[in-house]
């Protein structure tokens, strides 16, 4: 291990994930919890990123309160490939020692976290789900379930600097809190043909990438659900509440929908103000992901599921014949 | 072609209970068993191995018990089985686990002849990191194929591999050369039932132990003295409080649900 002068580092620092010119909310979520960790460190919050065609991300950025904008422009960082990222990026960290780096714990962020880490000999906090300050020592505590949630671990990194984490979604809450901000752009030497990974072809699977996190009311369906063709009666339910619908992962493995709608260890993490749980009998892994909604809804035909165990209201019962029962329901009063 | 999976020996996640008087996990009488997701990537490289031939090694670090996945990676179909272990390891974070496999993964390239493809699992169902693999990748400095869905093809010739993986957007497919590291998700196979050939051959191989004496392993860089990050707390959440099982399914227990909702529901704006 590295001994370092840990004085010698400041300011936190939020990588902003980018994908087609769009900012993923998570980033803007870790710039606003940053504000807060900044202010307890007395330091700046920083945004960083790289890319290519990147500078039309400042608006945003500065909207959410980054003092300064670090970015490295470059067409051979157009798509998310580990090996340039890593070195532009660990170039980036070392040349500006921030004391604390957030990054989104996404597919992208998870990857590149890692290798970010191990290239500075930082040490890396995965998936936290709180960040404070502790106020004597002035250490970063990240919390974080472990054993599908059954555990919480607070870690800390008393020696090293950076402090690295990557956060789950939907953790925090992006708010406004527009900002002067500078940009700083860098230079990065890379050329194409150095590059040995080659991207041959990208699949969008039919729907956008989903922030489950952004909504408020979501209706999951799970193996009970018993076929793919069902699920259409968990988007009208969710249509008729104005949220989103989601799944369990068996629903994923069997095929019925994608994994960008999976809730759960694996998946997404989301706390919405209602979870409708249909035909989702309740594993450890899926219970990791939603258990703190604020009111959970179950459906299920078995009274001994063990998602009734965490249930605010439970309904034994055939989800199939429930879900357009409350979807009728709900259309007839609510006003979307 | 040469493949090594790096394993790790977990407890199985859908049996651990939680005493909520001491705030701990009970461990008792949970198996321990192969991380699931490494499982999957044992199975990748012995599909490839039936392919394209070769042979597949496999390494895992922990106690003197984590043998015991060794041996089902052997009747899974692996050739040879290496074991790391040293209490100089005990209390390793990610960077510190992943110079040790780093380290060892050397070793095993000498006893065993060069690597091609290095797996592991996305990542571990205990830690949950997915920290590992991309760590060693990075020590080695090979191309990392993280989320490894499907092994398109093996170009022997030009000593590529195209891999689909999963990410944010929907799939990519990528190019690398070898060696690279890959680590799998569980959609990138099925696991099978150990065929009668491998369970003789597992009880007939041996594991070769490698520790911090018969490696280039520098205990300066393992365990927890030299791991960056520690754990200041451990703690059980909260347990939620068990809610209300509503009385039947029919349009009057749905109108008493929805009486129950109604305040949220004001409180979300959507009456």
């Amino acid at each position: 291990m590295i001994r370092q002068d840990i004085h010698e580092y400041k300011n936190v620092w939020v990588f902003i994930e980018h994908n087609a010119g769009k900012i993923e909310l998570v980033s803007l979520q870790l710039l606003s919890k940053a504000k807060e960790i900044a202010r307890d460190l007395a330091c700046d919050v920083c945004a960083f990123t790289v890319g290519a065609d990147i500078k039309k991300l400042e608006k945003e950025v500065a909207e959410y309160g980054a003092k300064k904008f670090y970015i490295i422009e470059n067409p051979v960082l157009k798509d998310y490939r580990t090996e340039p990222w890593r070195a532009s990026i660990s170039y980036l960290i070392a040349k500006n020692k921030p004391a604390v780096v957030l990054i989104g714990a996404t597919a992208l962020g998870r990857d590149l976290a890692g290798t970010v880490a191990t290239e500075l000999s930082a040490g890396l906090t995965a998936d936290t789900t709180a960040l404070d300050i502790d106020p004597q020592t002035k250490n970063l505590l990240m919390t974080r379930p472990t054993f599908g949630g059954n555990l919480m671990a607070t870690i800390f990194c008393p020696d090293n600097r950076p402090q690295m984490s990557t956060v789950r979604p939907g953790v925090f809450e992006a708010i406004k809190n527009p900002a002067k901000m500078e940009l700083i752009e860098d230079k990065f030497e890379l050329k194409e043909e150095y590059v040995v990974k080659k991207i041959l072809e990208k699949v969008q699977t039919g729907e956008d990438k989903l922030n489950l996190g952004f909504y408020d009311i979501i209706v999951a369906g799970g193996k009970g659900m018993g076929k793919k063709e069902n699920f259409k009666l968990l988007e009208t339910l969710a249509d008729a509440l104005g949220g989103t619908w989601a799944v369990s992962r068996q629903a994923v493995q069997l095929g019925w929908a994608h994994h960008t709608r999976q809730v759960g260890q694996t998946g997404q993490t989301v706390h919405p103000k209602i979870y409708i749980a249909a035909g989702i009998s309740g594993a450890i892994q899926h219970l990791a992901g939603m258990k703190s909604s604020d009111i959970i809804v179950a459906v299920n035909t078995d009274p001994q599921a063990p998602i009734f165990e965490i249930a605010t209201y439970g309904i034994v019962g055939d989800a199939l014949k429930v879900l357009p029962k409350l979807t009728k329901l709900f259309k007839g009063k609510l006003k979307i | 072609m040469h493949s090594l999976v790096f394993i790790k020996q977990v407890p199985d996640a859908a049996q651990v209970r939680i005493n909520y008087e001491t705030g701990t996990l009970i461990r008792e009488g949970v198996p321990a068993i192969i991380n699931p997701f490494g499982a999957h990537a044992i199975e990748a490289a012995v599909q490839l191995k039936d392919k394209y031939g070769g042979t597949v090694s496999v390494l895992t670090m922990g106690p003197p018990m984590a043998e015991e996945i060794l041996k089902k990676s052997l009747a899974m179909g692996a050739d040879n089985a290496f074991l790391l272990s040293d209490m100089v390891f005990a209390g390793s974070d990610t960077l510190a686990t992943s110079y040790a496999l780093w380290a060892g993964a050397k070793k095993v390239a000498e006893e065993a002849g060069p690597i091609d493809i290095y797996w592991a699992g996305k990542q571990a169902i205990d830690g949950d990191t997915a920290q590992t693999g991309p760590g060693i990748a990075t020590r080695f400095n090979i191309p990392l194929v993280t989320y490894a869905a499907e092994i398109k093809e093996v170009d022997k010739k030009n000593n590529t591999i195209k891999v689909s993986r999963v990410v944010d957007e929907g799939m990519e497919t990528v190019q690398v050369p070898m060696p690279c590291l890959i680590t799998t998700e569980e959609t990138i196979n099925t696991l099978r039932y150990a065929p009668l050939p491998y369970l003789i051959r597992a009880a007939q191989t041996g594991i070769t132990l490698l520790n911090s004496s018969n490696t280039e392993i520098d205990s300066g860089q393992c365990g927890l003295k030299n791991s960056p990050t520690k754990v200041k707390k451990a703690f059980t959440p909260p347990k939620r409080e068990k809610g209300e099982i509503l009385k039947g399914s029919d349009e009057t227990t749905l109108d008493t649900l929805y009486g129950k909702l109604e305040p949220m529901l004001k409180q979300c704006g959507k009456l």
